[in-house]
C-alpha cells in the first residue's frame, strides 16, 4: 500500500493520540500550543503532499482522488487556522484546553474521511466520528458564572444531530433497498435509471441529503445554527461554521454528482425549494440580529443556498463553483470569527455596539472585519466576487432563471448586513473605547486571511483549474 | 477582437500605468508617516497619474471610433474574462476628467480632513484607479469589477469623514448603487451565455432580438439610472452629498455620476438600440421630470450643499435627456454636459468646503453677505454660479445649448419644459448668490468677537485660489472653444448614431413582437 495515500489521515490520527496524550498530562500550555499548531502544520503539509495522488483502499470504500485530496487540503488548512485564531484559547474552560485541541482534531479527521468516503456506511461513520467531537466541545465553554448558553447550545446541538442523522440513516435505508448497493460507484450505474421509475429514490435521497444538510446548517436544518454559534465558546463557533460546512459540501457533490444525465424533475425542485428557503430565511433572519455570531449564523445559512444552487446546476462548473465557493466562504468566514475573538477579550459575545469604533481601537481588525464582510456581500475583487458570478453564470447556462433571480435579490438584502458589521467598525464614535491589542503572530495571521481573500478574488484561474480538475473524477 | 483595437504606440502601456499607478500608490501610503508626507504624496501621485494621463489627449486620434491606446493580455481564459482596456472618443474625455479631478481633491481637503490621513489618501488613490477602470475596461466583468469595488472607497469616504449623519447617508449611498447593480450581473452574464464572450464593441455587433434587448435595456438601465441619478431613484444623492467631506463631494459630482451617463451611451445604446428607441419617450419623461423637479427642490434648500446637489439632479437630467434624444446634437450636447458638470459643479462643492471650513456651517442664513469680507472667494462663487446655469460665454452654455437645439427638434412641449429647468436653474443659483454675497445684513455675524459667537473669516489662499483659478480656464476655454472637445468625440458619436440607426431597423422588424417574452426561451434558443 502507497503510504501517500492515506498520509494526510495518518498526519491527523497521529495529531489526535498526541494530543489524548497530552490530555493525561499536565503540560504548560504554551508548550501544548506550541506543539499542536506544529502538528497542525504538519498535517497540512502531508496532505499538500499527498495532492495527486489516486487510489482505492479498504475494499473500495475509500477512495483518494484529486477531488478528495483537494478537500483535504483546505480542512487542515482550516484547523490549522482555527488552532493559530485561537491563540489562548481565551473562551475554554482552562483544564479543558487540551481536550478542545483533541476534539478540534477528531472532528477534522473525521470530516477527512467524509471527502474521501465512497460507499454509504463509511459515510456514515465518519459523518459520526466529525459530529460526535463537535457535540463534546460545544459545552466547553468557560463557565464562570455569567454564560451558562453553552449548556443550552450543546443540548440543541446534540439533540439535531441525532434527529437528522436519524433521517439521514432513514434515507440511506431506502437508497440501500432500491438501489441493492451502498457503493457509491455502483449507485452513479443505477441510479439515474432509477430515478424516472421508483418516486421512492427521489424521497431516500431527499432525507440523506437532509441529514448533510445539518452539517452545512441549510434548510430545513438549520434551527441549530444561530443558538449554537451564540452558545459556544468564540473559537469553537469559528470551527464550526467553516470547516464542517466543507465537508459537508464535499459530500454532497458526491451525491449530488451520482444523479448526473439523468432528468432530475422533482430531485431539483425540492433541492430549489430548500435552496430558496434557505437563502430567504437566512437572510431575513441575518438583518434583524444583534451579537455578530448569530448574524454571522443565519449569514451561513444564506451561503448555504447559494452553494446549493452552484450544486444543482449538476455540471462541471456548477461543481467547481461550488468547491471555490465554499473554500472562499471558509476563509472569509474565518476572517471575520478571527474579529470576533479578538474583540471578545475575555471571551464574551461580541454584539454590534461592541464593534462600535473598532477602527480606532485596532485599525487591523477593522480592515480583516471589512475585508471579510465586503467579501461575504459579494463586492470586487474579493472571493465572494468571484464565488458569486461562477454561481450566477453556471445557473444561467443551466437556464435557472428564476433561482438566479432570486439570489440576486438575496445577494442585495444581504449586503445590508454585511454593511453593518463594516459600519459599526467604521463609524466615528465619541468614545471608542480601550485599544484592542493584538500580538506579532495573530497580526500576521489576520493579513494572511486578507490577502487569501483578495488574491483568489483577484486572480481565480489558477484555484478554478484545481477545482475543475478536482471535479473531472466525478463526472 | 484585434480588428476593434488600435494598439498602444506610445511605447509605454499608458492605461495600465493610469490604472496601476494609484493603486501602488495607494498601498505605499501604508509604509509613510507623518501628515505632510501623506499630503504631499498623495498630490504627487495624482498629480502624477494627471500629467501622464495627457498623451491620451494629444496622441489621440480623432479620425476613428475604433478603441485606442488598447491593452490585452489574458487574466481568466476559462471564462473569456480578458484584461481588455482601450479608449475611444467617449471615455476617453472622461478618463481625463478623472485624472484632473483627482488633484484637485487632494488640494481641497488639505486642511479639511483633520484626522486620519493615511487612510484617506489611501482611500482616495484607491478610488481613482477603480474610476479609471470603469472608464477603459471593455470586458463587462473587469468592467463590472471597476464598477462595485468603487462603492467600498467611496462608502469609506462618506461614512468615516462625513458629516453627522454620515452613516445614514453612506449605507443608502451604497444599497442603493449595489441593488441597481445586482441585476447589471445577471444580464452581463446572460449576455456571455448567448453570445460567448465578455468583450464589449464584440457585443455592440451583434443583434440581439427586440424582446431580448427589452429585458437586457431595462436591466442595465436601472443601475446607470440610480447613479446619475435620474428621478425618482435620486434620493441617495443629496444624503451622501451632504455628509461627504468635500472631497467626497467633488468626486461624487464630477466624476461618480457621469458613469450613470457613461453607461447610457456604453451600454444601453450600441447593445439594446432597438430598445433604446422603445423606450425613448419613457426616458425623456424621466428626465424632464429629473430637470424640473431637481430645479424646484433646488430651489427650496436652505443647505448650500444640498442646493448644488438637487442642482446636480437637474443638470444630469439635461445629460439624460440629451442622449435619449437619440440625435447627434443631443449626444454631443450630453458628452459636453458631463464634462461641464464635473468642473462646475466640482468648484462649486470646492467652494462650499472653503466656506465650511471658516463658518463650521452649510446653511444660507449662516453664510450670508460675504461680498465684503471675501471678495476673491464671491467673485469665484459668482462665476461658478453664473457657469451652473449655462450662462453664455461659459462652458454650460455650450451643453445645454447643445441639448435644447436638439430637444426643440424632436418635439416642442418637450423643449418648454427643459427651457423651464434653465429658468428654474438661473433662479434658483441666482438665489444662492444674492444670499451669499450681499443679502440685507452688514456681515456683522462674521466678525471674530474672539468670544462665543462668530468666527474668523479669511479669503482665499494661495492653495484654494490655485484650486479654483485651474477649474476657471477650462469653464471658459470650453466656453469659447468647445472646437477640440467636439473633435475628440465626434468620429465616436457618429458610429454611435450608426449603431443606433440600426435600432430603427430592428425596431420595424420586431414591430409585432410585444416585449415581455419569455427570457429562458429567448436565452436558450439562439
Amino acid at each position: 500500500m502507497n503510504m501517500l495515500l492515506f498520509l494526510p489521515e495518518l498526519a491527523l490520527i497521529t495529531m489526535a493520540l498526541v494530543l489524548f496524550f497530552a490530555t493525561l498530562a499536565s503540560w504548560s500550555f504554551k508548550r501544548l500550543y506550541g506543539l499542536t499548531l506544529a502538528m497542525a502544520a504538519t498535517t497540512v503539509v502531508c496532505a499538500v503532499a499527498s495532492w495527486g495522488q489516486e487510489g482505492m483502499l479498504f475494499f473500495g470504500a475509500y477512495q483518494v482522488d484529486a477531488f478528495s485530496q483537494l478537500f483535504k487540503i483546505f480542512i487542515t488548512m482550516g484547523l490549522f487556522v482555527v488552532i493559530a485564531m485561537g491563540e489562548g484559547l481565551k473562551g475554554i474552560e482552562t483544564r479543558l484546553k487540551p481536550e478542545y485541541f483533541l476534539f478540534v482534531t477528531l472532528s477534522c479527521t473525521g470530516l477527512v474521511f467524509l471527502t474521501s468516503a465512497m460507499e454509504l456506511i463509511t459515510i456514515f461513520i465518519s459523518l459520526e466520528v466529525s459530529s460526535f467531537a463537535l457535540y463534546v466541545m460545544i459545552p466547553f465553554r468557560k463557565a464562570d458564572g455569567r454564560h451558562r448558553e453553552q449548556m443550552e447550545a450543546g443540548i440543541k446541538y446534540v439533540l439535531f444531530g441525532a434527529l437528522s442523522t436519524g433521517i439521514a440513516l432513514f434515507g440511506m435505508s431506502y437508497v440501500f433497498g432500491i438501489a441493492h448497493t451502498t457503493y457509491l460507484a455502483e449507485l452513479v450505474k443505477v441510479v439515474p435509471g432509477l430515478f424516472a421509475s421508483s418516486p421512492m429514490l427521489i424521497v431516500g435521497m431527499v432525507m440523506m441529503l437532509a441529514g448533510f444538510f445539518f452539517k452545512l446548517a441549510m434548510f430545513p436544518m438549520h434551527f441549530w445554527a444561530p443558538d449554537v454559534y451564540q452558545g459556544a465558546a468564540n473559537e469553537t463557533a469559528g470551527f464550526v461554521a467553516t470547516i464542517p460546512k466543507v465537508g459537508a459540501v464535499a459530500l454532497l457533490i458526491r451525491i449530488i454528482a451520482l444523479s448526473q444525465g439523468a432528468d432530475l424533475g422533482d430531485f431539483t425542485w425540492i433541492l430549489a425549494t430548500f435552496a430558496v428557503s434557505s437563502m430567504v430565511i437566512g437572510n431575513l433572519s441575518a438583518l434583524v440580529q444583534e451579537d455578530v455570531k448569530r448574524l454571522l449564523a443565519y449569514s451561513s445559512i444564506a451561503h448555504a443556498g447559494y452553494v446549493m444552487v452552484a450544486l444543482l446546476c449538476v455540471n462541471t462548473l456548477g461543481f467547481a463553483t461550488a468547491i471555490y465557493y465554499i473554500a472562499g466562504y471558509m476563509v472569509m468566514n474565518l476572517a471575520c470569527f478571527y474579529v470576533v475573538y479578538h474583540v471578545g477579550q475575555e471571551g464574551e459575545n461580541v454584539t454590534l455596539s461592541d464593534l462600535s469604533g473598532l477602527y480606532k481601537r485596532s485599525p487591523l481588525l477593522a480592515l480583516v472585519l471589512a475585508v471579510g464582510a465586503f467579501g461575504m456581500a459579494g463586492i470586487p475583487p474579493t472571493v465572494g466576487f468571484f464565488g458569486k458570478f461562477f454561481v450566477f453564470t453556471a445557473a444561467i447556462e443551466e437556464g435557472l432563471f428564476a433561482l438566479v433571480i432570486i439570489t440576486v435579490i438575496n445577494a442585495g438584502i444581504s449586503a445590508f448586513y454585511y454593511l453593518k458589521l463594516v459600519r459599526a467598525a467604521y463609524t466615528p464614535v465619541a468614545d471608542p473605547g480601550e485599544t484592542l491589542v493584538v500580538g506579532k503572530p495573530a497580526s500576521l495571521l489576520g493579513m494572511a486571511l486578507m490577502a487569501a481573500i483578495l488574491m483568489v478574488g483577484i486572480f481565480p484561474q489558477f484555484f478554478m483549474e484545481v477545482a475543475e480538475r478536482a471535479v473531472g473524477t466525478l463526472m | 477582437m484585434d480588428t476593434y483595437l488600435i494598439a498602444n504606440t506610445l511605447g509605454y502601456p499608458i492605461l495600465s500605468t493610469l490604472l496601476l499607478l494609484p493603486i501602488i500608490g495607494g498601498l505605499v501610503t501604508l509604509f509613510l508617516k507623518g501628515e505632510k508626507m501623506l499630503k504631499a504624496w498623495g498630490l504627487v501621485v495624482t498629480t502624477a497619474t494627471a500629467v501622464l494621463s495627457l498623451p491620451l489627449f494629444n496622441a489621440f486620434d480623432r479620425g476613428t471610433a475604433l478603441y485606442q491606446f488598447a491593452e490585452v493580455s489574458h487574466w481568466f481564459p476559462f471564462l473569456d474574462l480578458n484584461y481588455v482596456v482601450g479608449v475611444d472618443g467617449i471615455s476617453v474625455l472622461f478618463v481625463l476628467l478623472t485624472t484632473f479631478i483627482m488633484p484637485l481633491s487632494v488640494l481641497c481637503s488639505w486642511t479639511y480632513i483633520k484626522d486620519r490621513h493615511k487612510e484617506f489618501i489611501c482611500v482616495l488613490l484607491l478610488m481613482e484607479s477603480a474610476m479609471i477602470g470603469v472608464f477603459v475596461s471593455l470586458n463587462l466583468v473587469l468592467f463590472f469589477i471597476f464598477w462595485e469595488a468603487m462603492l467600498v472607497p467611496m462608502y469609506l469616504l462618506i461614512a468615516v469623514w462625513g458629516g453627522k449623519r454620515s452613516d445614514y447617508a453612506s449605507i443608502k449611498f451604497f444599497l442603493y448603487t449595489l441593488l441597481g447593480s445586482v441585476f447589471l450581473l445577471v444580464s452581463i452574464i446572460i449576455l456571455y451565455v448567448k453570445c460567448g464572450t465578455f468583450f464589449i464593441p464584440a457585443l455592440m455587433e451583434v443583434v440581439f432580438p427586440f424582446s431580448f434587448q427589452v429585458w437586457i435595456f431595462l436591466a442595465f438601465t436601472l443601475a446607470f439610472a440610480i447613479k446619475v441619478p435620474m428621478f425618482p431613484l435620486h434620493t441617495w444623492l443629496p444624503a451622501a452629498h451632504v455628509e461627504a467631506p468635500v472631497a467626497g463631494s467633488v468626486i461624487l459630482a464630477s466624476i461618480l455620476l457621469k458613469m450613470g451617463g457613461y453607461g447610457f451611451l456604453r451600454f444601453c445604446l450600441p447593445i439594446a438600440p432597438a430598445a433604446s428607441l422603445y423606450f425613448m419617450p419613457w426616458l425623456i419623461g424621466l428626465s424632464l421630470v429629473s430637470i424640473v423637479a431637481g430645479g424646484y427642490l433646488a430651489l427650496g434648500q436652505s443647505d448650500i450643499k444640498k442646493l448644488i446637489a438637487y442642482s446636480s439632479v437637474g443638470h444630469m437630467g439635461f445629460v439624460t435627456l440629451g442622449i435619449f434624444l437619440l440625435s447627434t446634437g443631443g449626444i454631443q450636447g450630453a458628452m459636453i454636459q458631463m464634462i461641464n458638470h464635473g468642473i462646475v459643479t466640482g468648484a462649486l462643492f470646492i467652494l462650499v468646503g472653503i466656506i465650511y471650513e471658516r463658518t463650521h456651517s452649510r446653511e444660507i442664513e449662516d453664510n450670508k453677505s460675504l461680498g465684503m469680507l471675501m471678495p476673491a472667494y464671491v467673485a469665484y462663487l459668482v462665476i461658478f454660479s453664473l457657469a451652473s446655469f449655462g450662462f453664455p460665454g461659459t462652458n454650460s452654455f455650450v451643453g445645454e445649448f447643445l441639448v435644447l437645439v436638439a430637444v426643440f427638434t424632436h418635439s416642442k412641449v418637450a423643449g418648454i419644459f427643459a427651457i423651464l429647468g434653465a429658468i428654474l436653474a438661473a433662479a434658483y443659483m441666482l438665489r444662492l448668490v444674492q444670499k451669499m454675497v450681499w443679502a440685507d445684513s452688514d456681515g456683522h455675524g462674521h466678525h471674530d468677537d474672539g468670544g462665543d459667537h462668530g468666527h474668523a473669516l479669511w479669503d482665499l489662499n494661495m492653495r484654494e485660489f490655485l484650486t479654483l483659478s485651474f477649474l476657471l480656464v477650462f469653464v471658459f476655454w470650453i466656453g469659447f472653444n468647445p472646437k477640440p472637445l467636439m473633435q475628440v468625440m465626434d468620429t465616436s458619436i457618429t458610429h454611435l448614431m450608426e449603431q443606433v440607426e440600426e435600432g430603427h431597423h430592428q425596431l420595424k422588424e420586431s414591430h409585432h413582437v410585444a416585449p415581455g417574452h419569455d427570457l429562458a426561451a429567448l436565452v436558450n434558443g439562439h
